[in-house]
């Protein structure tokens, strides 16, 4: 199969991804069109290993996932704690910081 | 000897620096400390005076080099002192007619409580004066020349209880600061062309230095002069300066202050030499001011005033003279110094008939004072012959040579010139016998004032008379002294240099027409003033009468031009101001504002208006980047 399907699915992936993050509300949606995103640029960096023949895109891949595991983790805390004290997961609600 | 130079300031200065600091304690002893202060500066001056008689012509000057006042790299100013011939002459003239006046204001201010600080300053205006005429750089020159403008500032405005005498004292200050600034750029323009302003270097050299830059530096020491001596355009200020004590108009009008500009021409007349053009200026400037004064003084019924408008006459001969360059410079001086005596006599004349009439100054009350006043009639009698030129007195000598050196400057000029200065000589005799017949002629047109004081005329004490005499002893020998062999000629021409005048007309010419004017002024003067009445009470007059009784329209001018001017320039400067410079800072500011608010919208607050202009912006510099490579 030609690799370069692979690259119109991470590219309409990530296209879905960034939608989401811009149009929706809720901060948990937001967060899995992030994760999203990351994992289209993932699909891409593989495909990309596979077409040049090396192994950097893989590895690539991999620093990804672990990054992606540990913002995860930070992101979701932020997000429980945001609804603890507000009652809303919406991203639009938190505007402490604006004048 | 040369060590006596100092002393000269140094004694008036140490007596105004003691009077005015002495406090109460001085006011039974002040008026005769500093009395005896100016005489002993004139003692100096006649002692250095007479050693300088004891040498050759040209080794009489003295120098005298106390300290250098500011050190500073290529700019050097020194206190020092040069005393030659002209300034020999104006010591003994400010020294000795200054102390005359000392004497009499001890009788004239007899009554005023401040008599003490009157005193202090009259030292104070010796001491400056002298210091103006023994400099021997333009810088130490203009210290002198302010501290005259100092101290008549505080003598005009002696009586500064009355709004009038303050005014005229702010008046004379600020006219003269006009000048000020001629002479100050003056010594700039001097340093910038020759490097230094002493006098010995800037005068030797003033031939290498190109005629451009010596005609700037001649108009703006003429400006200087204009400003001093109350030439047209900056005269204004002399009539109103009457309102100071008498002895102080006969100070400024004889031995200091109004002088000042003639010597400063007169010193400088190596600049002048060189810049023709310059040289034009003062003439005309002279000449327009003595026809000018001429005509101020016969409208004027203050006594004070029309001998206001007769000094300002005399000295537009003065700097008519020494416009004329070498032909007229000592002449010129010598006119100053004959003027000295019987100006300063006439003034004091007038200050002892005012003694006697309560202070009234309208001639129109005064009439057939003769009587009354038998010495003060004397010696103002022969103050009168002097200034009309009456042969054998000082000023027949003195005004017949300007007269003539003003013909020998040839040509159109020659002719324009002496022409007015014979208009003038006619005009002179016409106003000062008017002056003469309107107070000691006539029927006595006194009568009590509104509290029913009728004036008493009486004589003066003898402290007011004295000096009186002694002046018009010089009013009467001082010209025929300085004639006898040209002695004048010859003592100042090492100075000033001389060359002798070609006159179209015979100096026997001359002399008749000055004659045949005179007589004509003062017969005209008779008709008008002698065989009629006196009205008690001006009459409406000319149109030329009132306007000189406005003093030619002077301050209308000056109101007009300069106040309304200056006011119409600083309104506008002040809406430009408003419009434009406030108006772009303010625009700048509101423009700002109203941007940033607008700016401000875009910080919604929302996060996703964030994520899309950070993916606009990627999307922008990924295409930017593509394109660049594509390319």
């Amino acid at each position: 199969m030609n690799p370069v399907n692979y690259l119109y699915l991470a590219a309409l992936l990530f296209t879905i991804g960034a939608a989401g993050v811009l149009i929706r509300r809720n901060a948990i949606i937001v967060f899995m069109c992030v994760e999203l995103m990351l994992n289209a640029c993932n699909l891409a960096f593989v495909t990309f290993s596979r077409m040049h023949g090396n192994l950097d895109g893989q590895i690539i891949a991999f620093f990804t996932m672990v990054v992606a595991a540990a913002e995860v983790v930070v992101g979701l805390a932020i997000i429980v704690t945001m609804f603890r004290s507000r009652h809303s997961a919406s991203v639009d609600d938190a505007n402490l910081m604006k004048l | 000897m040369e060590n006596l130079i100092g002393l000269l300031v140094a004694v008036p200065l140490l007596g105004a620096a003691i009077l005015l600091t002495g406090g109460r304690r001085l006011d039974r002893i002040g008026h005769w400390l500093g009395t005896i202060l100016a005489a002993v500066s004139f003692g100096i001056g006649a002692v250095l005076f007479f050693d300088m008689l004891g040498k050759s012509g040209e080794d009489r000057a003295m120098y005298s080099h106390l300290f250098s006042w500011v050190p500073v790299g290529g700019f050097q100013a020194d206190i020092g002192f040069q005393l030659d011939q002209l300034s020999m002459t104006f010591v003994l003239l400010i020294s000795g007619v200054g102390t005359l006046i000392h004497i009499y204001s001890i009788g004239y201010m007899e009554h005023d409580e401040r008599r003490r600080r009157f005193f202090g300053y009259l030292n104070l205006f010796v001491a400056a004066m002298l210091l103006l005429v023994i400099a021997d750089n333009y810088f130490l020159l203009y210290v002198g020349w302010e501290g005259v403008g100092l101290a008549s500032y505080l003598l005009i405005g002696f009586w500064q209880n009355k709004p009038s005498a303050a005014t005229a004292a702010k008046k004379a200050f600020l006219v003269n600061r006009v000048g000020d600034v001629g002479l100050s750029i003056a010594i700039m323009l001097m340093f910038t062309t020759f490097g230094t302003f002493s006098f010995q270097p800037v005068l030797a050299h003033a031939g290498d230095a190109s005629e451009g830059k010596l005609t700037a530096i001649g108009l703006m020491l003429l400006l200087a002069a204009c400003g001093k001596s109350a030439q047209v355009p900056l005269q204004s200020w002399l009539g109103d300066a009457m309102e100071g004590p008498t002895p102080v108009s006969a100070l400024i009008h004889a031995a200091t202050m109004v002088t000042a500009g003639v010597y400063l021409i007169t010193r400088s007349g190596a600049i002048f030499n060189g810049a023709p053009d310059a040289q034009v200026a003062v003439v005309t400037v002279g000449a327009v001011t003595l026809l000018f004064g001429a005509i101020v003084g016969c409208a004027k019924d203050d006594i004070k005033k029309a001998l206001a408008g007769s000094t300002m006459s005399q000295i537009g001969y003065m700097i008519m003279a020494a416009g004329l360059g070498p032909i007229g410079y000592v002449f010129a001086i010598m006119h100053l110094v004959t003027h000295g005596f019987f100006k300063a006599g006439l003034f004091l004349g007038a200050g002892s008939v005012m003694h006697g009439m309560n202070d009234e100054v309208d001639m129109r009350k005064y009439g057939g004072l003769r009587t009354y006043m038998p010495v003060t009639f004397i010696t103002f009698g022969l103050g009168y012959l002097a200034i009309i030129g009456f042969p054998g007195l000082s000023g027949f000598f003195s005004k017949d040579k300007i007269i003539e050196a003003a013909f020998a400057k040839g040509g159109t000029e020659g002719w324009i010139l002496g022409g007015a200065a014979l208009l003038g000589a006619a005009i002179t005799a016409f106003y000062m016998t008017r002056v003469m017949l309107m107070t000691f002629f006539g029927e006595k047109r006194w009568e009590a004032d509104a509290e029913g004081h009728e004036p008493h005329p009486h004589e003066s004490p003898k402290s007011m008379t004295i000096p009186m005499i002694v002046l018009a002893f010089g009013s009467v020998f001082a010209g025929g002294l300085f004639s006898l062999n040209s002695s004048f000629l010859k003592w100042l021409e090492p100075v000033t240099g001389h060359e002798e005048g070609h006159s179209p007309l015979s100096a026997t010419t001359v002399t008749a027409g000055t004659m045949v004017v005179l007589v004509i002024g003062v017969a005209l003067a008779w008709l008008m003033y002698g065989r009629r009445a006196v009205p008690a009470v001006a009459p409406r007059g000319s149109l030329l009468t009132r306007a000189a009784r406005r003093d030619l329209l002077q301050d209308d001018f000056n109101h007009v031009v300069l106040v309304r001017g200056g006011e119409h320039l600083t309104r506008s400067l002040v809406y430009l101001d408003h419009s434009l410079v406030d108006g772009a800072v303010n625009g700048t500011a509101a423009g700002v504002g109203g941007l940033s608010g607008r700016m401000r919208k875009l910080q919604n607050g929302y996060v996703r208006s964030y994520a899309v202009s950070m993916l606009g912006g990627t999307a922008v510099l990924i295409a930017a980047t593509l394109l660049m490579r594509a390319v």
